[in-house]
């Protein structure tokens, strides 16, 4: 994992937090707050997320979850991984450890992005609250169309990355 | 899933009676992270052997995620900061073509909470004669290309799996987009109940 990445991260964001104290306080302290917000908000889903990738990688064996998910698996299993990424209600931030949990385990690269992609571009629980503020037409039209465009992704990525 | 359904985050937590409600809201909030320390509790009882892995695991990416979440929540108290969410309405709902479809990109790319929270700026974007087109994108921007989101996804699925899911998503989201505002202009308009302009001096 490219850890220099999340370490030139520390840095910059760090920097500019500094840089922000130091030309206005009040502005600094607020984004300290929201971060601090935001972290403790995603903190639960993130713990369990977690215990359910350790049970996962610890109880099923990596050869099972590459007979369901990996490449032998058939569009079956690419289809299955995009409808349960659309109906599930996680912050997407805790989805991408969860898929790579499982892309390690042997799942195939068109699965995982058709899980991840329908994750973050499908709301089906907040589809009412879309509904309320967009319409039917626009609300429905995208739903539907992101979950479409995961298997294209999927599929596209699947051909180019392995 | 769900551990904060949308109206607890928008409304934040009562002011009254909060001190009666915190152990209520704690509980909803870890039933999920309960649930599986009874699953690994269960676990130890029955084949103690496989326990350890388990928690391995669990600890490896615990401490994956806290190191890479702390950065990403101060990006995002620094977006919410930088980026009010006021300005995002009043720069997209006025600007068209390409550039109206450049500034959605731009305006998706930084905000900082769950889609839903993207849901009354697109509505209000909408009434303020906002193309579909740039709603569409604007809402899949923010779902799918937010930069903290990136830079976790690059993270643990590496920077080859982001950028080529990234290059995938740009052109499917106007794609879509186009679609969408087709559709809507063959059926006879939106469907959303409009709020009425206010009558023209």
């Amino acid at each position: 994992m490219s850890s220099l990445l999340t370490w030139s991260m520390y840095v910059i964001v760090f920097g500019a937090l500094g840089v922000l104290a130091l030309r206005d306080r009040a502005k600094a302290m607020q984004a300290v707050k929201v971060a601090v917000k935001s972290f403790v908000g995603i903190f639960p889903s993130m713990l369990a997320i977690v215990g359910l990738i350790g049970l996962l990688l610890g109880v099923v064996p990596p050869q099972v979850i590459s007979r369901y998910l990996g490449r032998g698996a058939g569009w079956w299993a690419t289809v299955t991984a995009a409808l349960i990424g659309a109906v599930m209600y996680i912050p997407s931030l805790v989805g991408f450890p969860l898929a790579a949990s499982l892309l390690r385990a042997g799942a195939s690269i068109a699965t995982i992005a058709a899980f991840l992609t329908a994750l973050v571009m499908v709301g089906t629980v907040t589809l009412p609250l879309e509904i309320r503020h967009l319409g039917k037409k626009m609300a429905l039209g995208r739903n539907l169309l992101s979950l479409f465009f995961a298997f294209v992704i999927a599929i596209v990525m699947g051909m180019v990355l392995r | 899933m769900n551990t904060s359904l949308p109206q607890q985050t928008l409304t934040g937590g009562a002011p009254q009676g909060a001190a009666t409600k915190i152990p209520k809201q704690w509980l909803a909030d870890y039933r999920w992270v309960l649930l599986v320390a009874v699953a690994d509790l269960a676990l130890w009882l029955w084949q103690p052997t496989l326990v350890t892995p388990v928690l391995k695991n669990t600890w490896d990416y615990f401490v994956e995620m806290v190191i890479i979440l702390i950065p990403v929540a101060v990006l995002m108290g620094l977006f919410e900061v930088w980026v009010p969410k006021q300005l995002i309405g009043k720069y997209l709902g006025r600007e068209s073509g390409w550039k109206g479809i450049a500034l959605s990109f731009l305006f998706g790319t930084a905000p900082t909470g769950p889609l839903y929270a993207a849901f009354p700026i697109a509505g209000m974007l909408l009434q303020k004669g906002a193309s579909p087109l740039n709603v569409v994108v604007f809402l899949n921007t923010w779902a799918a290309i937010k930069i903290p989101q990136l830079l976790v996804e690059a993270r643990f699925l590496g920077p080859a799996f982001m950028l080529v899911r990234l290059a995938l998503t740009v052109p499917s989201a106007i794609v879509m987009g186009w679609l969408i505002q087709k559709a809507i202009e063959r059926t006879g308009g939106l469907d959303v109940a409009p709020v009425k302009p206010e009558v023209a001096r």
